[in-house]
């Protein structure tokens, strides 16, 4: 028996798309329209050409990637160690980890500026580094429950236990089984964490703008209320670095051990040779 | 000598005693069995030995030195487990190899170690692969190799075979044993099958609720069980009750008939057990058979070469097997029989 053409689910897929593709495809039509009369990318060469552009893209970008760092440095071990040897504080943790996507950024920073602030035990406010560092810690709170999610997904996918009991027979100090066994197991995990730590963090506006830092989200608002084709143009070029940011997560989550990211020539030849 | 040695060790968890008063001791290059129930503390003596966990009590020796609060990483301990545990992110080279890396072997000397234990274990063509690329025999093996390139003082296993499929576990097994007799290397062998510990094994150790209830050759631990248990758990076993008339001379009553042991029952109680295997039963009377016992024929299960019978004695079932003789068709069912028996194949267990 022939299946019969699904329309119906065909209908509801190319609906779903339009909704999502059409005021896509209007941003950018919109947005090549800088010059009256014809369609150039003028806007994107504007807002490249902008040292403010630049600038707060560095910013975000670095205090992204220390909020990856930091994320990772927090949350391997943490979750190793919770999996190893106190299975029975998981929920807990997982809990904590959760509560991020529970408080609202706002009053997580007005937290951090009451805790932190001018006459707190550590004033971190009273200096540019200081409110730096608390801003890469909000990042690192704000991602926590994509980070750890993905890490401890990623110990599930391997018996941690016995890998690390295994590692030990053999003579492996604890540290060297963290680094030789378990943090190359779960790599592609932190690697997806990574990327939503990144992808989070970049654009990230609340934070960035109650702490009055130079980044990248509170630029976008203002140049939203003061152009009128450049947002356009940056809202299609975030797309486009968050969607090569999920195709790289995605291969870096689906690689097998031993598997190049690209093909190499040489390995047919290897493994025919090994059969 | 003895080279590993387990002296009344103790470990519980909580209030939960898993392991009493558990007492061992292997010589080197011995191939030891523990063999017993689910839960009965199996890999919880063997994780004592490997140092996962530590003993409540008692001390664990290996060749002379104490290692009861030695780190796992420091004792020179080859460990296989049921899951193989390879590592994924390592090809089988590697994993061979990992021992030697963390004890800082010159390169050349891993690689020459490394491709002597992939042909031991006939892999030398599977170097280059990934764990995930093997099927669970050859990771298995791999895992054996990888725990034995070292050169451990103590080989581990605890149910290395029991993820596996029927054949292959049966070739593997011998496969374990020929290596581990040509290595010359102590090992200690966990399972549950008994089939498997009877037939590999130099010496088995029957655990029971914590305790080694019997520790012996497979043919002792077979015909001459000491416990109730190691007689229940080990092969299949017929019971009698019987009453004790003359403790001194051996004389007591199964049923209704008079039965002469021959041998002195002093200590037993009053009402004792019996114990005998199928395989010493005989359907009718045989030379050197000096005990005769009467009773109903309940089933008959032909298999082949072998029949077993399944009969009704003085209130007991018990299964008896028979080879099969083309000149004699089997009993039929609901008939009477006798059987016989020799008295010293009689075993009488305490409890
Ligand atoms: N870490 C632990 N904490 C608490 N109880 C434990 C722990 N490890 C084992 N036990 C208990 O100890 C007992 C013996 O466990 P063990 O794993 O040694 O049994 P085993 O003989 O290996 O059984 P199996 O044949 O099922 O593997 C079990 O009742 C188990 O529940
Ligand atoms: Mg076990």
């Amino acid at each position: 028996m022939k299946r019969r053409f699904p329309i119906f689910s065909t209908l509801i897929v190319l609906l779903a798309a339009a909704y999502f593709l059409i005021p896509l495809f209007a941003a950018f039509e919109f947005s090549l329209h800088m010059k009256r009369g014809y369609l150039s990318f003028a806007a994107y060469r504007s807002v490249f050409h902008s040292d403010e552009f630049i600038s707060t893209l560095t910013f975000s970008a670095v205090a992204s990637f220390a909020a990856i760092l930091l994320g990772a440095i927090l949350v391997v071990p943490t979750a190793y160690w919770v999996r190893l040897r106190l299975p029975k504080l998981r929920p807990v943790v997982e809990f904590l980890s959760l509560l991020p996507l529970i408080i609202p950024p706002v009053v997580l920073v007005f937290g951090h500026l009451r805790l932190f602030g001018t006459g707190s035990f550590l004033p971190l406010t009273m200096s540019e580094m200081g409110t730096n560092i608390l801003l890469v810690m909000g990042y690192v709170i704000l991602s926590l429950p994509y980070m750890f999610r993905a890490v401890d997904n990623g110990m599930a996918a391997i018996d941690i236990a016995t890998l690390t009991e295994a590692a030990e027979s053999l003579g492996a100090s604890r540290w060297r089984t963290i680094v030789d066994i378990i943090f190359p197991n779960v790599r592609s995990a932190i690697v997806s964490g990574a990327f939503l730590t990144f992808s989070i963090s970049l654009g990230e506006f609340v934070l960035a703008s109650l702490l009055n830092r130079p980044a990248f989200g509170p630029y976008m608002v203002q140049l939203g209320q003061d152009r009128a084709y450049e947002p356009a143009a940056l809202a299609i070029m975030s797309f486009a670095l968050t969607w090569l940011l999920m195709a790289a997560m995605q291969a870096f989550a689906n690689r097998k051990p031993g598997q190049r990211l690209l093909p190499r020539i040489r390995s047919s030849a290897s493994t025919s040779k090994a059969q | 000598m003895s080279f590993l040695t387990l002296n009344s060790v103790k470990k519980a968890f909580g209030a939960n005693t898993v392991v009493k008063d558990f007492n061992l001791s292997v010589a080197q290059g011995e191939f030891v069995s523990f063999l017993g129930p689910s839960g009965c503390g199996k890999t919880t003596v063997l994780r004592m030995v490997a140092g996962f966990e530590t003993p409540t009590s008692g001390a664990i020796g290996i060749d002379g030195q104490d290692v009861t609060r030695l780190r796992p990483n420091q004792r020179n301990i080859g460990m296989v487990f049921q899951a193989y545990a390879l590592f994924p992110n390592l090809n089988v080279a590697q994993n061979v190899g990992f021992g030697l890396r963390v004890a800082r072997m010159p390169k050349a000397e891993i690689d020459a170690r490394v491709d002597e234990m992939l042909r031991l274990i006939g892999l030398r063509d599977l170097g280059e692969r990934y764990p995930f690329q093997l099927s669970g025999g050859q990771q298995q093996r791999v895992a054996l190799a990888r725990a034995l390139a070292p050169k451990p003082r103590v080989l581990l296993l605890d149910e290395p075979l029991s993820a596996l499929d029927a054949k292959i576990r049966v070739s593997l097994r011998e496969e374990i044993r020929s290596i581990q007799k040509q290595l010359g290397i102590t090992t200690i062998f966990v399972t549950h099958d008994q089939e498997e510990a009877l037939s590999i094994s130099d010496r088995i150790v029957v655990m029971h609720q914590g305790i080694a209830d019997q520790v012996g050759t497979p043919f002792e631990i077979y015909n001459r069980p000491t416990t109730r248990f190691v007689a229940q758990f080990v092969g299949t076993l017929n019971l009698l009750d019987a009453r004790v008339l003359d403790a001194a001379r051996g004389h007591v009553q199964v049923g209704e008939t008079p039965v002469a042991l021959n041998r002195s029952l002093n200590g037993a109680g009053e009402a004792i057990s019996l114990a005998l295997r199928p395989e010493v039963i005989a359907l009718g009377q045989r030379e050197g058979h000096d005990v005769t016992l009467s009773g109903l024929i309940r089933d008959v299960n032909f298999l082949g070469s072998v029949i077993r019978v399944r009969m009704e004695v003085a209130g007991h079932s018990i299964s008896l097997d028979t080879f099969n003789r083309p000149d004699a068709p089997p009993p039929a069912v609901g008939t009477k029989a006798e059987i016989s028996v020799a008295a010293r194949d009689l075993l009488v267990l305490a409890d």
